[in-house]
C-alpha cells in the first residue's frame, strides 16, 4: 500500500483546480486520478466558446480553458496518472484504482478530494412511454460521437429538455447539415443559460415550445418520430394537443446528476443535490474527504467550479496541516428555505472560518421583482432584491465573517416576493 | 436462394433460452443440428425481459406440464449455473398476506407445494419482518419457498447456446423461417436467407410458435402476448429486500413483484396486459404507475429515485393454460415447445432435456457424443477477484485493467472475451446482455461509443454499420471528418 497526503479523483476542471488549490496551500504530496486519456475531463468535448469570462476575462473554448489548467498544474508538478479508473473508496481512505499498466493499486490516503464530475439523466431514468428504438441519445454523448468520434448521430432530430449541453448541440449539429425540428421544455421556463437559447436556438430559427414534452417515441429498431404534447401545471399531458413528428433522433437535455457513487459507498452523508453534504470548506461528513465541482452539485460555469475546486484544495490542505477542528462542535447549518431548491454548503463549521462565505444555491422557478433573504436564527442578515431571478442560473451569495463567526443555529435561505417585505 | 443438399439431423427454431437449452441437450449426441434464430441475437425477446426469477415450483397446479417442468428445472438449476458460468442466488421467495383474510390462502398455496413437493413454511408476521425490515409493517404472514431464486437470464441463454455450439451445434442469427414442407424423410425449412433439409424439427419460436406450427397442420392452440413493464431500480444499496417478494395472487392477476437481481439492481413489476402485436414492447406512465403504486403495498419506501430503466416484456401465453410439450398431431418428427411462459425460465434446462431424450429419442436414434463438454470456458470478472489473482490476470492480460463501462465495472478484457467466443455478439445490445457494459445508472452514455468502436473493430466493419439490436438500428449516422481514433 503506498501513501500519500492528498489523492484528487478526477482531472477534470475541478480535480485540477482542487490541485492547484492544495499545492498552494502548501500540499506537495498530491496523486490525481483521471479515467480518461487526457486531463481535462468533459471540456475535451466541449469545442464551443463561453469559457473563462469571469476566471480569464476572455472567452475561450473548452480545451482553451482545460488547456490552461493543465499548464497551471504540469508549472507545479503534480503528478497524475491517465486511463485510470477508481474502483473504491474506504471510510478509511483508502482509495483503489485500475489501469492496464499496474492493474489495481491500494492508496491510503490522509485526505481526498472527490471530482469526478456527473453523468446525464437518460431516456431510462424518465422512462420515456413507447418504444425502444436506437436513435434516443442524451445530449452529451451525442456530443461525444460528434466532437471526439467524428459522427453525426442523426439527420432530423428532436430535442428534449432546455438545458445547456441540449441547446449547445442545437447548434452544432444544424452546423454539421443535420435539421433541428424543435426543443421540447415540460417547465414554462427555459432550463438553459439565457445566452444559449439566443445563440442556440434564435439565430437558427429552432423553435422553444415551453410547457411541451414528448409523450410518445416511435419506431421498433431506429426512431421513427415522437408525440409532442403540451403539459398542464401539474406536468400532465394535455389530452388533444399531441402532435407528431417525424425525426430519426431525439436529443435528451433532461438534466446532470452528480456521479458520486464512490462516496456513498464510503458512508458519506448525501444532500438532496444527490452529492455530498458539504461544509465551508468543502469536506464532507467524513473528516478528510472533500467534494467540488460537478460531482458535489451541477454547474452552469466552469468558472465557478474552479473557485469552488480550489476552495476545497485549501480546504484539505489545512485538513491536512491539522488546522481545521473537525469535531464540529459550532455549527451553522445551511437551508433551502422559500422558493429555493438547495444550499452549497449545507453546514459552516464557524470554528474554521477563514473569510467570508459564499452560499451557493438554486431558485426552483423563475421569478421577478423579489428578494432573496438571509436570516440566522430567526434575524435577517442579508437582503438582496432581484429584478429577476431564474433557476438556470446558479446564485452565489457571500456572508461575512464577522456576521458567522462563533455563531451557531442555522441559516435559512428564501425568495421572497416584493410586496410581502 | 442457397439450397442445401445435406440432410441436417435436426432444426430448433428459435434461439430464446428453450431453444438454447433444447441446442445444449441435442449436442450432447452425435447430430447435425442448427438453430434458426430470426433476431441478430440469442435470447433477444421474452428470455430477456422477464423477472429473473428461478421459481420454486410451489404455485402452478399440481398434475401440470408447468409443475412438473418447473420444480425439476429448479432442482436443476445450480448444477446448470455452475457448469455454464451463470450467476444464480437461491435467495428463497416469499408470497405475502397483507389482509387477515389472506392466512387461509397461505396454507391452501402450501397445500399445493406440498403436492408438487415443494418445500415451504408458513411465517408469521414478526418472522417475515425480521426477515424483511422494509416488507409493508402490517404484514400478517408469508409463505417461504427457500429453493426459488433469481439467475441472470441473459447469460442463462447465451451460455447454454455457446455450449451448444462448442459441443458442435449450428446457429445462424438474424434468419426467419417462412414455410416448413413436408418430404421424404422430414421436412423443408425455407427462411429469408435459404433452404434446409432436416428429419426433424424442434418448434421452440416462443411467440411464434403457433405461426410455426400452422406451417405443418392446423392446430387448435394459439399463442397470446401478455406485457409486462417493470422498473429496474441501480444497485445503490443492498437490503432493500433480501428475497424475491410475491403480493398472495389475486383477482388483479399474480400481482406485483419487488425483487433483488443477481447484479444487485432490482426489479419491480410485472404489470400484466393482452396485447394485440406480438412484438408491442412500449411502456407506458399509466401502466407504469399503477405497478408502483401495487409495488408500494408490499414494500411501502421503495426508492424510486434510484429508478435506471423501464421495460417490458411479452409473455408467449398459450389457450391452454400449460406448457405445449409435445410431437404435432399428424408429424411425430415435428415437436411443439410453445407456450411456454412463466415459470419457463426456471423450467427451461428440465424443458431441453425431455425434448432430447424423451421426445427426439422416441424418433430418431441418439448416440452419445463422447467429446460432449458440460462447461463453458470459465469467464474472468477481474474486479469481483481479490486484488492479487486480479494483478496477475492484468499482467497476462493487461486488456483486463482498461475499464469500459464504469457504471457496472466492465473491462475491455471481458468485451474482448465475449467476442472471441464461439456464440456470435455482433450488436451493442449483445455486448451490453453478456457484459452488462450500458446497463448501469448512465445507460451507455459514457461506454456506447467506445463499444461501437470495439465492434467495429472486431468485425472489420464501419461504426456506420453497428446495430443497436435490431436490423435498421444503427446509432450513428454519417462520419463528418476523419476519426481521430485508431
Amino acid at each position: 500500500m503506498i501513501n500519500k497526503d492528498l489523492v484528487i479523483i478526477g482531472g477534470g476542471s475541478a480535480g485540477l483546480a482542487a490541485a492547484i488549490g492544495a499545492f498552494d496551500a502548501g500540499v506537495k504530496d498530491i496523486l490525481i486520478i483521471e479515467k480518461g486519456e487526457f486531463l481535462g475531463g468533459i471540456l475535451n468535448q466541449c469545442i464551443h466558446n463561453g469559457f473563462g469570462l469571469s476566471e480569464f476575462k476572455e472567452e475561450l473554448t473548452g480545451p482553451e480553458f482545460l488547456t490552461r489548467f493543465v499548464k497551471q498544474a504540469e508549472e507545479r508538478k503534480i503528478p497524475y496518472v491517465l486511463n485510470s479508473y477508481v474502483t473504491s473508496i474506504s471510510k478509511d481512505k483508502v482509495v483503489t484504482y485500475l489501469n492496464r499498466e499496474e492493474g489495481s493499486v491500494e492508496i491510503k490516503a490522509r485526505a481526498i478530494i472527490m471530482a469526478a464530475g456527473c453523468y446525464e439523466r437518460n431516456a431510462g431514468a424518465i422512462g420515456i412511454p413507447g418504444e425502444r428504438p436506437a436513435g434516443v441519445i442524451t445530449a452529451g454523448q451525442a456530443q461525444l460521437f460528434l466532437n471526439e468520434y467524428g459522427y453525426l448521430v442523426g439527420k432530423k432530430v428532436f430535442i428534449l429538455g432546455s438545458g445547456d449541453i441540449g441547446l449547445i448541440m442545437a447548434r452544432r449539429l444544424s452546423l454539421e447539415g443535420a435539421k433541428v425540428l424543435g426543443v421540447a421544455e415540460i417547465m414554462p421556463w427555459s432550463n438553459g443559460l439565457n445566452r444559449n437559447i439566443v445563440q442556440c436556438l434564435n439565430d437558427y430559427d429552432i423553435p422553444l415550445y415551453l410547457s411541451h414534452t414528448v409523450s410518445k417515441v416511435y419506431g421498433k429498431s431506429r426512431l421513427e418520430g415522437i408525440e409532442l404534447s403540451e403539459v398542464d401545471t401539474s406536468l400532465r399531458v394535455i389530452e388533444g394537443t399531441q402532435k407528431r413528428f417525424d425525426c430519426d433522433t431525439l436529443i435528451l437535455s433532461i438534466g446532470l446528476i452528480p456521479n458520486n457513487s464512490l462516496l456513498n459507498a464510503a458512508g458519506v452523508k448525501v444532500s438532496r443535490t444527490k452529492g455530498a453534504e458539504v461544509d465551508e470548506h468543502m469536506m464532507t461528513s467524513v473528516p478528510g474527504i472533500f467534494s467540488c465541482g460537478n460531482v458535489l452539485h451541477v454547474h452552469d460555469l466552469v468558472d465557478n467550479v474552479v473557485v469552488e475546486a480550489r476552495l476545497a484544495g485549501k480546504g484539505a490542505a489545512l485538513y491536512l496541516q491539522d488546522k481545521l477542528i473537525v469535531d464540529g462542535t459550532k455549527t451553522i447549518d445551511v437551508c433551502p428555505g422559500d422558493g429555493i431548491g438547495y444550499c452549497v454548503p449545507e453546514k459552516i463549521n464557524t470554528l474554521n472560518l477563514d473569510g467570508s462565505v459564499e452560499i451557493k444555491f438554486r431558485v426552483k422557478k423563475p421569478s421577478k421583482n423579489s428578494y432573496l433573504v438571509f436570516s440566522l436564527n430567526g434575524n435577517i442578515i442579508k437582503k438582496i432584491f432581484k429584478p429577476a431571478i431564474i433557476p438556470s442560473e446558479m446564485e452565489i451569495v457571500k456572508i461575512t465573517e464577522d456576521v458567522l463567526k462563533n455563531n451557531q443555529g442555522t441559516i435559512n435561505v428564501s425568495l421572497v416576493a416584493k410586496e410581502a417585505i | 436462394m442457397v439450397y442445401t443438399t445435406s440432410m441436417n439431423d435436426v432444426i430448433v427454431i428459435g434461439a430464446g433460452v428453450i431453444g438454447a437449452f433444447v441446442a445444449r441437450n441435442l449436442s450432447r449426441y452425435k447430430l447435425n443440428a442448427l438453430v434458426i434464430e430470426k433476431e441478430n441475437d440469442v435470447g433477444d425477446v421474452t428470455s430477456m425481459a422477464n423477472s429473473a426469477i428461478a421459481h420454486s415450483g410451489y404455485d402452478p397446479l399440481p398434475g401440470s406440464k408447468k409443475a412438473f417442468f418447473n420444480v425439476k428445472g429448479n432442482q436443476m438449476m445450480p448444477l446448470v449455473c455452475e457448469e455454464l458460468d451463470v450467476n444464480f442466488g437461491k435467495v428463497g421467495t416469499l408470497t405475502v398476506a397483507t389482509e387477515d383474510s389472506q392466512i387461509k390462502m397461505l396454507s391452501d398455496l402450501k397445500e399445493r407445494a406440498d403436492l408438487n413437493g415443494v418445500p415451504t413454511k408458513i411465517l408469521s408476521a414478526s418472522e417475515v419482518l425480521k426477515l424483511e425490515p422494509n416488507i409493508n409493517p402490517n404484514v400478517k404472514g408469508a409463505l417461504l419457498c427457500p429453493t426459488g431464486g433469481i439467475v441472470n437470464p441473459f447469460t442463462l441463454t447465451a451460455h447454454a447456446m455457446e455450449n451448444a455450439i462448442d459441443n458442435g451445434v449450428k446457429l445462424n442469427l438474424g434468419e426467419s423461417v417462412l414455410s416448413i414442407k413436408k418430404i421424404d424423410g422430414g421436412f423443408l425449412v425455407t427462411t429469408n436467407k435459404s433452404s434446409y433439409e432436416t428429419k426433424v424439427v424442434i418448434n421452440c419460436a416462443g411467440l411464434h410458435s403457433d405461426e410455426i406450427a400452422k406451417m405443418i397442420e392446423p392446430i387448435d392452440w394459439s399463442i397470446h402476448a401478455r406485457k409486462g413493464e417493470y422498473f429496474v431500480l441501480d444497485h445503490y444499496a443492498h437490503g432493500l429486500v433480501n428475497h424475491v417478494l410475491f403480493p398472495l395472487p389475486s383477482e388483479k392477476g399474480k400481482g406485483i413483484l419487488v425483487t433483488m437481481t443477481t447484479s444487485y439492481n432490482y426489479l419491480v413489476g410485472p404489470s400484466s396486459e393482452w396485447v394485440s402485436e406480438k412484438d408491442d414492447l412500449s411502456t407506458d406512465p399509466l401502466t407504469l404507475g399503477d405497478v408502483k403504486a401495487q409495488a408500494k403495498e408490499l414494500v411501502p419506501n421503495i426508492p424510486f429515485n434510484e429508478q435506471i430503466r423501464v421495460f417490458s416484456g411479452l409473455r408467449a401465453t398459450p389457450s391452454t393454460h400449460d406448457f405445449i410439450i409435445e410431437p404435432s398431431k399428424s408429424e411425430p418428427c415435428f415437436l411443439n415447445v410453445a407456450g411456454i411462459e412463466s415459470p419457463g425460465l426456471a423450467s427451461s434446462p428440465a424443458i431441453g432435456e425431455y425434448v432430447v431424450d424423451t421426445l427426439l429419442a422416441k424418433v430418431l436414434p441418439l448416440e452419445v457424443n463422447d467429446k460432449y463438454q458440460p462447461r463453458v470456458k470459465k469467464y474472468l470478472h477481474p474486479l469481483s477477484l481479490p486484488i492479487e489473482e486480479r494483478n496477475a490476470v492484468i499482467k497476462e492480460n493487461p486488456d483486463y485493467g482498461t475499464m469500459v463501462c464504469n457504471c457496472e465495472k466492465v473491462t475491455l478484457g471481458e468485451i474482448e472475451d465475449v467476442l472471441s467466443r464461439s456464440l456470435p455478439c455482433r450488436s451493442v445490445k449483445a455486448i451490453k446482455k453478456r457484459t452488462r457494459a450500458g446497463f448501469g445508472k448512465c445507460q451507455g452514455g459514457f461506454c456506447q461509443p467506445n463499444v461501437i468502436r470495439l465492434l467495429a473493430k472486431h468485425y472489420g466493419v464501419s461504426p456506420l454499420e453497428i446495430l443497436y439490436d435490431h436490423d435498421g438500428s444503427e446509432i450513428v449516422k454519417e462520419e463528418v471528418k476523419e476519426s481521430v481514433h485508431d
